[in-house]
């Protein structure tokens, strides 16, 4: 089989580096894509020509520094990017339904393996991060009462150096080639010796462009956390989402540094020579797989943490209660946070450390599960003796308990280092890892939008569309995995592109079906949205508290103001809303002041675009670019820093005059 | 449920009366009906090592139910009971502590996890690969005299190879051991990471270049069963597929004199994976003896194999596969940690770096790079080795002898199952003197 | 469990709303984040140096049949090399000084010579690492030397980085005297430097000294 990868790429030349015309794939999928994503990308950019939104978008959205805006953005992001990743695995799965017998199927093994690890990396990086971050920048100051984070540009920029990752990741698809090594790129696969064209090099610009990003904002939010909650919010009164995006936080700025780390070291490797990673010479590929670990472990409960938040939060306002055991749920997440870096070697007990080693991280990874289950235990108990309303965020939420809890059983499983062995790398474990993904962060994601749509947008979603999802999405979710599970038990590893035994070719395409299913709630999600917004008139929300809320994010009008808040409020009680509504607290109409507010600025955009030519440049050793960009990047920094005025008051007339809207409107809807 | 599968694993075969045997009848209910329909080879190997990690999997599982049905069940008897439309069921909005229920819902998974961690310490000990086995099945020991037989194996790019050292003969994917004898592997690769796994026989382990990992184990039923690589290992991964079958003691002695004899077969071997222009070099016979040179050309990439048996095999092929330095006028890996536990070669060693390279500008390149040392290469070489020779000590092998009887595990007798350290060479002890040709590399280092 | 202002139905609206929001909030200064945010980082950046000391620790002794740190490392040039940056720190804290004092050309003077040390820091490191390569002992030729140039390179990256921050506040002094927002700077490249300071002890006493004795 002539694959691709054995097309003679060694050329270079001083002005395009290894670019050249054998960039453009020749795979007919990826060809027909291509002519698909430029006509449609100069429609879109057509479109906003015609209809002079450049100029709108520029100013209120790119440039903004409004955590509400960027938090929007990074949601658009992480949807967008789900499209395409979720594209890879319908991919994947129709090849493996069909290659049996002989049947080769319609992708071969340069296509696929690109597939699977853009899949991953797509998934985790550029879905599940830009979701989860977008999430806790919209509502974490909005929790605590604040009007910004504490570096409102630094926001922005790690919002567009997110972009940027995300950017090359999808430019890999069109020029070149992504990464064919799985989504972690152990060496010495990943080595040049063994992927010498450019699919690595995209695979550690992008995730270092993103990584910077992802830091930048981990800082940035822990904080605003630490200093800006307002008055009287004390550590043990801050909504318990804020409290997961908290440990979330610092998970993140303990462990993407080391992800940075270790990929600046494959970079040397493969850039400069180096011996890190290499079999001879004194290099260590175990060294790779642990260090990649210790960052990769945290990393999912990086994505998990702040939707228990989100579950904690929809749990409580929809029973209509208080939520049950809230310090044990704040102590429970702390330990999560903690026993999460004690746990790493649970992804590699099959490479030979003793039983000792072995058993020690095992019994690690299964404590977690202790307070994992108290926090399942809390919010069954918010439950128990409450009013549940099922409105979609709550919908959502009980899908997630019944699916989590078995996606957690069969983690603790695969924790068993003698199970693991026979599980370790099977269909099982992938089953295994979407039962948590999917069934946590996924199904947490969709109450969340669910839920603070009306918050961020001004109108409710729509119902029926969205339990046309919901009933697509759950079922079909089973109906995708379990084949997984059971493929795993007879023994079917992951990443296979052809199969021998004809009796597996039914549950592959069962686990089509499931994708399909999926496919279809993903369908409908978008028409939900589509229609939502279409019908936005009758969908309004003007009280800004659609829900009952407990917590200050539901004081303000939706959507909320560029200030959040007119008057910072200040909090007695976890459920700060909660408190002034049962006070009867009127809101103050009158009395207002200038709002002191950060001002926008372009830095974020040219600095991402400079690090994406400069990404651009690196992985096609392009070195006169990567030169010139790297300059500009830091020349361009050290100019902004030249710019002392960047703040702004909005003035009291305009506050003023937004509040007293505010009011009529309020007195419209009756409140 | 196949034909195929069927023939693989016959229905009627007795499992033989086993302490879990209750636990198994369990499973299938507990785990759904339709997989006992199905052929689970993880829950029902062929092999003891399987069946005990598959064993596991079930108790482990019902352990874990213990609290998970409880849970979900509540989940759906709370979410029916206080739905909004229910105003017969009580509300207490402000009702969010209760000592009791937190103690219960903090301990009822701690001690779960207790019992789960006793499990797994014990488990993972017994089960360790690196331990030689200490039963045929729950009713056999192995007789104290009883040798394992050997296995070498090597992931190549994208086919394996076994090495039969005590028998002297080699395959190509193809992996015949004999039914109820201990196994034992050893297991190294050539270029990147890979899985030696087959499911039905236990469970799996890395193969790693330049290291070496272990696993023992043995097959309880005659069959052919399936073997691959489970770790993702570039184009042909898929293909990387072997039959692994297992035998009577007479069939395993007919088939080693079987390839004994078997001549030259007609190549190639299986299809070229870098060949852009598909002009293959004509068919090369394989086969026969597989010396260095045999071995260089068997090892570069390709995929879809055929079976291939040589009917001889160089004696220090695979330590020397281990060492990365098949080539001639390569240093060995092992030599290089022995000079480096010394504290190098000073900067006279600095630019002695093609007796080094192994693969980093490519395995071909490392190949190409010493495939005819000069005089010059040679005679630096035998330095080395003469150095080499004189240190003394070596890395005492990392196989672990497992009692037969596993009382000595509940506790009382429990000694540290290794007996050696996490392999540190230079602890070794200085008292031995004998000459040195390999330092066992594995992955414990 | 209830709101903690118990008496909420004796309060009056405007009582209320004095209990509940903020009226007279003035400007927050701005940067009141700002070291806490830096300190932050500097903490992550110290595990990227964690990663590669981790490396250094794993790979210290992997010298490929080449050299090892004796036959390489001339402690008196480490040991002027670290006396440089120590004096750059302490030159730092000099220009901490005046500019508490609000003495502005003093501030930009000790940055100054700061900067002097730290160049000479970095040139003695360049120097080293050039001999190294000249005689054939490239980050290429082991994981020993890989992991000791990553590890010593990076820091020297740093130090590089903290010259050309230096730089650009001594012009923006310059432009704009010691104002808040420049005070807060000089704070934040202090934390920098001597924290490249704590690293480098780190570097001199595991890779150097532990590698010579």
């Amino acid at each position: 089989m002539a694959t691709e990868a054995a097309v003679d790429h060694s050329h270079w030349s001083p002005l395009l580096g290894r670019l050249w015309l054998d960039a453009i794939p020749q795979e007919p999928i990826v060809l027909a894509t291509f002519v698909v994503v430029v006509l449609g990308g100069i429609a879109m950019v057509g479109a906003l020509t015609y209809f002079k939104l450049w100029s709108y978008l520029w100013k209120e959205w790119f440039t903004s520094v409004d955590h509400k805006k960027i938090g929007i953005m990074y949601m658009v992001l992480g949807l967008v990017m789900f499209l395409r990743g979720f594209a890879d695995a319908v991919m994947m799965r129709i090849q493996q339904s069909m290659a049996f017998n002989g049947n080769e199927g319609y992708l071969n093994a340069h296509h696929y393996d690109q597939i699977f690890t853009a899949h991953g990396v797509i998934m985790i990086f550029f879905v599940a991060m830009p979701f989860v971050t977008g999430l806790m920048n919209y509502l974490v100051p909005l929790q605590i009462g604040a009007r910004d984070v504490s570096f409102p540009f630094l926001n922005n920029f790690s919002f567009w150096m997110t972009t940027a990752g995300a950017v090359l990741v999808m430019m890999s698809l069109f020029i070149g080639e992504f990464a064919q090594t799985g989504w972690l790129a152990y060496p010495p696969l990943s080595n040049l010796a063994y992927s010498p064209w450019v699919g690595v090099d995209y695979y550690i610009w992008a995730l270092q462009i993103a990584g910077v990003g992802t830091l930048l904002s981990g800082v940035n939010l822990i904080c605003t956390i630490v200093k800006m909650r307002a008055p009287g919010m004390t550590m043990m009164r801050m909504p318990i989402f804020t409290w997961t995006s908290l440990c979330t936080n610092i998970l993140i700025v303990a462990a993407f540094p080391v992800l940075t780390a270790v990929m600046t070291m494959l970079s040397v490797d493969r850039y400069l020579g180096f011996n890190f990673f290499s079999n001879d010479f004194g290099g260590s590929p175990m060294m790779y797989v642990n260090l990649i670990w210790i960052w990769g472990h945290p990393e999912v409960y990086i994505l998990i943490l702040p939707l228990f938040g989100v579950f904690s939060e929809v749990t409580s306002t929809f029973s209509g209660k208080r939520l049950f055991g809230y310090s044990s749920m704040v102590y429970a997440t702390l330990v999560i946070t903690i026993l999460s870096y004690l746990v790493w070697l649970h992804h590699f007990f099959t490479m030979g450390s003793g039983a000792s080693v072995n058993s020690f991280f095992g019994i690690t990874t299964m404590v977690i599960s202790i307070p994992t289950g108290a926090k399942l235990f809390n919010w069954l108990f918010t439950m128990y003796r409450g009013r549940i309303r099922y409105e979609l965020p709550m919908m959502w939420t009980i899908a997630f308990m019944l699916t989590f809890t078995v996606g957690g059983m069969t983690g603790v499983l695969l924790a068993v280092p003698p199970a693991d062995f026979v599980l370790h790398n099977s269909l099982f474990l992938i089953a295994h890892f979407h039962n948590v993904i999917i069934g946590g962060v996924l199904f947490g994601l969709f109450a969340a939008i669910n839920f603070w749509w009306p918050k961020a947008f001004g109108f409710k979603l729509n119902q029926f569309w969205g339990k046309v999802s919901f009933w697509l999405w759950v079922p079909g979710f089973w109906v995708a995995f379990m084949p997984l599970y059971v493929l795993g038990l007879m023994g079917v590893t992951r990443r296979m592109r052809v199969f021998d035994d004809p009796s597996l070719q039914i549950w592959f395409i069962i686990a089509g079906i499931g994708a399909a299913m999926i496919a279809g709630g993903i369908g409908a999600m978008l028409v939900q949205f589509a229609v939502s917004i279409w019908k936005r008139e009758e969908l309004k929300e003007e009280t800004g508290d659609p829900w009952n809320g407990r917590t200050l994010e539901w004081s303000t009008s939706s959507p909320p103001p560029e200030y959040n808040f007119a008057f910072t409020p200040i909090v007695h009680d976890i459920d700060a809303w909660e408190d002034m509504k049962r006070c009867g607290v009127q809101r103050p109409t009158s009395g207002f002041r200038p709002i002191h507010m950060p001002k926008g600025t372009g830095t974020g955009v040219i600095l991402a675009a400079l690090s994406t030519i400069c990404g651009f440049a690196m992985i096609w050793y392009i070195w006169w670019l990567a030169a010139i960009s790297f300059a500009g990047i830091i020349g361009y920094a050290i100019f902004h820093t030249f710019n002392y005025k960047r703040d702004y008051h909005i003035p009291v007339e305009t506050v003023e005059a937004t509040e007293a809207a505010r009011t009529r409107q309020l007195a419209a809807a009756g409140a | 449920m196949h034909p195929l599968e069927s023939r693989l694993n016959p229905p009627g075969r007795s499992s033989g009366p086993s302490r879990f045997l209750n636990l198994r009848a369990l499973s299938a209910l507990a785990l759904a009906g339709s997989l006992a329909a199905c052929n689970t080879v993880v829950l029902d190997p062929a092999g003891d090592v399987a069946r005990q990690q598959g064993d596991l999997v079930v108790i482990s599982t019902l352990l874990m139910l213990l609290i998970v049905v409880p849970v979900m069940s509540a989940v759906a008897i709370f979410a029916w009971r206080y739905r909004a439309s229910n105003k017969d069921a009580r509300y207490e909005p402000d009702w969010d502590h209760s000592t009791q229920l937190e103690l219960l819902i903090w301990t009822a998974p701690l001690l779960i996890i207790i019992c789960l961690g006793a499990v797994t310490w014990v488990s993972t000990h017994l089960l360790d690969p690196y331990r030689s086995i200490g039963r045929i099945d729950a009713r056999t020991a192995v007789a104290a005299d009883a040798r394992p037989l050997q296995v070498e194996v090597v992931a190549l790019d994208w086919k394996w190879l076994f090495i039969y050292p005590e028998q002297g003969i080699a395959t190509v994917n193809e992996l015949v051991v004999p039914t109820g004898r201990p196994l034992q592997f050893k297991i190294t690769s050539s270029s990147v990471m890979n899985s030696f796994y087959v499911p039905a026989m236990a469970g799996q382990i890395y193969a790693m270049p330049g290291m070496e990992t272990r696993l023992h184990a043995v097959m309880n039923e005659p069959g052919k069963f399936v073997g691959l690589s489970a770790n993702y290992s570039g184009a042909g991964f898929s293909n990387m597929r072997f039959a692994a079958h297992s035998v009577s003691e007479d069939q395993f002695a007919k088939w080693v004199g079987k390839v004994k004899a078997s001549p030259m077969q007609p190549g190639p071997i299986g299809e070229a994976a870098d060949d852009p222009l598909k002009n293959a070099p004509p068919p090369r016979p394989v086969g026969g003896n597989l010396d260095r040179a045999a071995y260089l050309e068997l090892e570069k990439p390709s995929e879809k194999v055929q079976v291939i048996r040589y009917s001889s095999v160089a004696p220090d092929l695979y330590d020397a596969i281990v060492d990365m330095c098949v080539e001639p006028g390569k240093m060995c890996s092992s030599e290089m940690m022995a000079i480096d536990a010394r504290g190098g070669l000073g900067k006279a060693g600095i630019r002695n770096v093609s007796m080094l390279e192994y693969d980093k500008n490519g395995r071909a390149e490392g190949s190409k790079a010493t495939a005819n040392p000069n005089d010059a290469v040679r005679k630096e070489l035998a330095w080395v080795r003469a150095l080499c020779r004189q240190i003394p000590g070596a890395a005492p092998d990392g196989t672990i002898k497992a009692p037969a009887d596993m009382r000595s595990l509940n506790g009382a007798g429990l000694a540290a199952p290794q007996s050696i350290g996490l392999g540190d060479e230079r602890a070794a002890p200085a008292a031995r003197t004998s000459p040195v040709e390999h330092i066992s590399l594995n992955s414990r280092n | 469990m209830t709101a903690t202002i118990d008496t909420t139905h004796d309060l009056s609206q405007p009582e209320l709303q004095a209990a509940f929001y903020d009226l007279n909030e003035h400007d927050h200064p701005e940067g009141g984040s700002t070291m806490l945010g830096f300190w932050i980082y500097l903490m992550s950046d110290c595990l990227i140096f964690a990663m590669l000391f981790a490396a250094y620790g794993v790979l210290g002794g992997s010298l490929a049949a080449g050299p090892g740190p004796k036959d390489l490392f001339e402690l008196p040039l480490v040991a002027l090399n670290t006396a440089m940056l120590l004096f750059s720190s302490i030159t730092y804290g000099f220009a901490m000084l005046a500019m508490e004092k609000g003495n502005k050309g003093g501030t930009q003077l000790w940055l100054l010579v700061t900067a002097v040390f730290g160049g000479a820091f970095l040139s003695i490191e360049m120097y080293e690492f050039y001999h190294l390569i000249h005689e054939g002992a490239t980050p290429m030729r082991s994981g020993f030397l890989t992991a000791f140039f990553s590890l010593v390179g990076t820091h020297g990256l740093h130090v590089t980085f903290g010259m050309i921050w230096l730089f650009t506040l001594v012009v923006q002094i310059a432009q704009k005297g010691l104002i808040p927002a420049n005070k807060r700077r000089l704070m934040c490249l202090s934390l920098f430097w001597h924290f490249l300071d704590v690293i480098w002890i780190g570097v001199f006493t595991f890779v150097y000294l532990m590698g010579m004795l």
